[in-house]
């Protein structure tokens, strides 16, 4: 029999931390303190534990005081914990024979009276110092990491990281929701502030994914379903039903030349609406893969009155000349399912990227009610020369603008809508303000809040637009409104803004308005969110691990985000970010193994077989075992949550270092503490 | 559907047009509604201008009372009275100084407000309880040909829009729809009408004045309808000014929405309070023609 008061010899750090915890919390006196305390054989309170000093005095004392466990009481474990489990394993102890006291986030930095702090991180030491002495030793398990990693979202965001993984020799999955991969950057037409032709730089990268030999392309479908843990995911991924073989179809369009509707007729949401497509169609020219894909809702060999939702039936109605047209291709194929696949990978790059924000929900904006009033993303399609009028700025009713407003901040920076900045829409306006004035001539005057130009050249430009002779007007719009007083007026579109600079109210007849509309994140970032086990920020955008140093962590390991999923950005950022992304990814495949904490649960022998913490564990670890009729925990699987723990009727399940009498000593100390 | 009415001194005065049609066209959607016994001033304008919280205490009296007789949906069809109680509910519900304030006057005469009423415009209780398709039907004389302006005015959408959109609302559009009438664009259906400055600096009042009436001529309509008495009398009330400020009287009828429900729902005329107004309104639509085998109620 042991005897544990004469075993057990703690050696306590009371961290100063510079000033964040000693300007709130006694560190001398605590150090005193638990001096005081059984088992406790040091004390000691020092600047900077998670020195490489603090770090060395815990090792060199526990081999000169023959200590067999360590408490340190600083900052929260997120930071650091991994940092004094090191110390005390160089240390030669079990790295589970430390213990965390975190008195900076839950004390100093959140109490104001330094006499109760210090007094409260009393406290905290002596339920870590009773604790500890009842910790056991505990081994890291090794899990191996499959090679293989998905991306999620063919913009410039998963483009980038796809091309990362796979030139570093690792095979992806790229899969895209729309039939083409290239986002929302292939509906630009230039970008700032360099003006460089956003397809001229894009198309070639979508070409180099298409067909990369590392890279398996799946557009025009989705992941419906992601199991597994870190390392080895099992992804299920519907692969929609474009009605086309794309084995078989070769790109050549002779189905789209020759489909019955002679005329494009229907709305061509690549083009914002703007212009018009077929039933089937290739969304764009350098459309990757190029492969066409036929609209069931409005082709005429289905049939028409199918709700959303339900599967498409054919009518075999048409005269299909669009299947002669294929001949011997024989690529067309109606009877066509969604079909799907399921994948095994070992890290996921979420890079689902945003949407704008809908300028119907500003009325005084005139979205919607006045023809001449656009959103600057329908802006970028009108002056793309592979637009809906082949890059003529020619207005909804015909005319071409002799004048142009563009207004700022529709949707951003305003507690009635979204309070954040999108970032991009400064720079983007000054774009289009440059793209409109050179296609058209027309006088231009932009309408900001404030001028947002941070970033490597971007002042530069906004310089370059004043010198071009735009009109910047500081003051948010009131409204947008057809309402003319004077003759001038008549038949325009009249801006009514306070001019703050000038201190006056003006009015701005103008022919075209253009709505420089904010980020926000996807319709189903919700839904997305819960698929992957990620978090969310309250704007809606995928929560990072932490903001400043694992941007492109999530709080679910080996998931990481890229790109506006995360919060609004630029293509430079959205680029870096994405590469970073992938070299998280690359560095946990490389690893090649995971180590999981053992705070897993087991089962003791006494399970009784009730079954009831089967259906409540979030991770799908528990199973039953019909040979020995009892509960049985995949460790590799177990997050550690405790659900199970407290729900077993019979104290049947145990948690690796929240253990019963770990928790009832730590409780006890705080309770003891007077 | 039961509410408790709070006419204020407005639709009881100069508004009364509002009151005499406002009630019948309810009671004949069969909308009961029962006016707040010993109600007071609601407040607005002059006591919200000089001190907040006796006018807040003034409003939430009214409040108090409409609780104590179990009505806690208070209707108040007056833009003013309408944003000025709603006003005291939002300040007392923000600001606990403002709440000690109205809870100790009313402890004085024995009444407690607790925060549970809710105010509700006409318009609210005729889209959202009442429902279209409930007002379509009541329609025998469709407004058939007749162009209206709808015009809100400032008070029931801001500061709080709590049953339509603030900028652009269109409660009012949908109901004169479906009365059979045809809604003209009216970009200026939330501007200011002038309010008490017709009265202080009226050269500024009537320029307001000038400006809606000029537009809703502009854009074809026969007719203004308004929700609010104030704007009622502005419209309707400075012809002689606007002829000899502008040379030009804009002799065009501003209706509440309430008399052109009474017309479309075929109530009589002479209940609706039509001759009150000072630009008459000549306007009537076309006798129902009853089908065969089907006999029209005309009340």
């Amino acid at each position: 029999m042991v005897n544990f008061k004469e075993d057990i010899r703690i050696g306590f750090y009371v961290c100063h931390c510079g000033h964040n915890i000693a300007a709130m919390v006694d560190c001398p006196e605590v150090a005193k303190y638990v001096a005081t305390l059984p088992n406790v054989v040091l004390s000691r309170d020092y600047k900077y534990m998670c020195s490489d000093p603090g770090q060395e005095l815990i090792q060199m004392d526990i081999r000169e005081h023959k200590l067999n466990r360590v408490v340190v009481a600083s900052c929260s474990p997120l930071l650091h914990e991994h940092t004094f489990r090191s110390a005390t394993e160089a240390g030669g102890l079990n790295p589970f024979f430390f213990h965390m006291v975190n008195i900076r986030e839950h004390n100093s930095w959140v109490h104001t009276d330094r006499k109760e702090a210090t007094e409260k991180a009393k406290g905290l030491s002596q339920a870590a110092v009773m604790r500890v002495a009842k910790h056991k030793s505990l081994d890291v398990k090794r899990v191996p990491v499959n090679p293989e990693a998905l991306v999620v979202g063919g913009g410039i965001a998963g483009i980038t990281a796809a091309m990362a993984l796979a030139k570093a020799g690792k095979k992806v999955y790229l899969v895209e929701r729309e039939p083409s991969i290239g986002g929302h950057m292939a509906k630009f037409d230039k970008t700032f502030p360099t003006l460089d032709c956003a397809a001229c730089i894009l198309t070639p990268k979508m070409s180099e994914v298409g067909s990369h030999p590392n890279i398996t392309l799946w557009s025009y479908s989705e992941v419906t379903k992601v199991d597994g843990y870190v390392g080895n995911y099992t992804v299920q991924v519907k692969r929609k039903a474009r009605y086309i073989d794309e084995d078989l179809c070769t790109g050549c369009q002779d189905c789209i030349t020759q489909c019955v509707f002679k005329e494009p007729k229907f709305e061509d949401l690549f083009n914002e609406g703007l212009g018009k497509r077929k039933p089937v169609y290739i969304p764009f020219p350098q459309a990757t893969p190029q492969i066409v894909l036929i609209d069931p809702e409005v082709c005429l060999n289905f049939k028409r009155g199918i709700k959303p939702g339900q599967e498409p039936v054919v009518s075999d109605k048409c005269k299909k000349t669009c299947v002669e047209a294929c001949g011997e291709k024989n690529a067309i194929d109606f009877t066509q399912k969604d079909e799907l696949e399921e994948i095994k990978v070992g890290t996921i790059i979420v890079a689902t990227g945003f949407k704008t924000f809908e300028a119907e929900r500003l009325p005084q904006y005139g979205y919607g009610i006045y023809p001449n009033v656009y959103t600057a993303l329908e802006v970028e399609r009108l002056v793309n020369a592979s637009g809906p009028t082949g890059g003529d700025v020619i207005l909804r009713d015909g005319k071409e603008p002799k004048s142009i407003g563009i207004i700022h901040c529709v949707g951003s920076r305003d507690k009635k809508t979204h309070v954040w900045c999108s970032r991009v829409c400064c720079m983007y306006s000054l774009k289009l303000a440059h793209l409109l004035k050179e296609h058209t001539g027309a006088e231009i005057y932009n309408f900001y809040i404030d001028m947002r130009t941070p970033g490597k050249g971007y002042e530069e430009f906004y310089n370059q637009l004043l010198d071009e002779g735009n009109h910047f007007i500081r003051g948010r719009v009131g409204e947008v409104t057809d309402w003319a007083v004077t003759k001038e007026e008549e038949g325009k579109l009249v801006i009514r803004v306070e001019d703050t600079l000038a201190g006056v109210v003006r009015r701005i007849p103008v022919d075209m308005v253009v709505l420089a509309t904010g980020l926000e994140p996807q319709k189903d970032a919700q839904d997305v969110r819960r698929l992957f086990n990620m978090s969310c920020g309250s704007e809606g955008f995928f929560l990072e691990r932490h903001p400043k140093l694992a941007p492109v962590n999530t709080f679910n390991d080996g998931v990481y985000i890229a790109g506006c999923c995360q919060g609004p950005r630029d293509i430079p950022d959205t680029v870096a970010q994405a590469g970073a992304a992938a070299a998280e990814a690359l560095a946990l495949i490389d690893t090649g193994y995971v180590e999981q904490e053992p705070n897993t649960a087991y089962i003791l022998a006494d399970c009784c077989g009730c079954k009831s913490c089967i259906p409540l564990c979030p991770y799908t670890a528990i199973t039953y075992d019909e040979t020995t009729l009892k509960a049985v925990i995949n460790e590799a699987l177990c997050k550690g949550c405790g659900t199970c723990v407290g729900s077993c009727p019979s104290g049947s399940i145990v948690q690796n270092l929240f253990e019963d009498d770990e928790i009832f000593s730590e409780i006890e100390g705080v309770l003891a503490f007077k | 559907m039961k509410y408790s009415y709070f006419p204020g001194c407005s639709l009881k005065g100069l508004g009364r047009a509002y009151e005499e049609s406002l009630l019948p066209v309810m009671k004949h959607l069969g909308v009961e509604l029962q006016e707040l016994n010993d109600w007071n001033c609601c407040g607005a304008t002059a006591y919200m201008a000089v001190d907040e919280g006796k006018a807040c205490v003034l409003a939430a009296r009214n409040l108090a009372l409409a609780e104590q007789n179990g009505g806690h949906q208070l209707l108040a069809p007056c833009s003013a009275c309408y944003m000025v109680l709603n006003k005291t509910q939002h300040y007392c519900q923000d600001y606990p100084q403002m709440k000690e304030t109205v809870d100790r006057a009313l402890a004085s005469v024995n009444l407690k407000y607790s925060g549970h009423s809710t105010v509700r415009h006409p318009l609210d209780v005729l889209i959202n309880d009442v429902g279209l398709e409930a007002i379509r039907q009541k329609v025998v004389r469709p407004l058939k040909g007749l162009k209206i302006a709808p015009y809100y005015g400032c008070q029931i959408v801001r500061p709080y829009a709590t049953f339509d959109d603030q900028f652009n609302p269109v409660t009012m559009d949908k109901l004169l729809q479906a009365l059979g009438a045809e809604v003209v664009r009216y970009p200026l259906k939330t501007k200011c009408c002038g309010g008490s400055l017709t009265g202080t600096l009226p050269d500024a009042g009537i320029r307001m004045v000038y400006i809606l009436l000029n537009e809703a001529r502009k854009r074809g309509a026969d007719c203004l309808a308004t929700v609010c008495p104030l704007c009622q009398f502005n419209l309707d009330g400075y012809h002689a000014q606007l002829r000899s400020q502008y040379g030009d009287a804009v002799l065009i009828p501003t209706l509440y929405f309430s008399q052109l429900m009474g017309l479309a729902f075929g109530l009589p005329e002479e209940e609706l309070g039509l001759k009150r107004a000072a630009i008459p309104f000549r306007w009537r639509p076309a006798a129902p023609v009853a089908k065969a085998g089907a006999s029209v109620a005309v009340a």
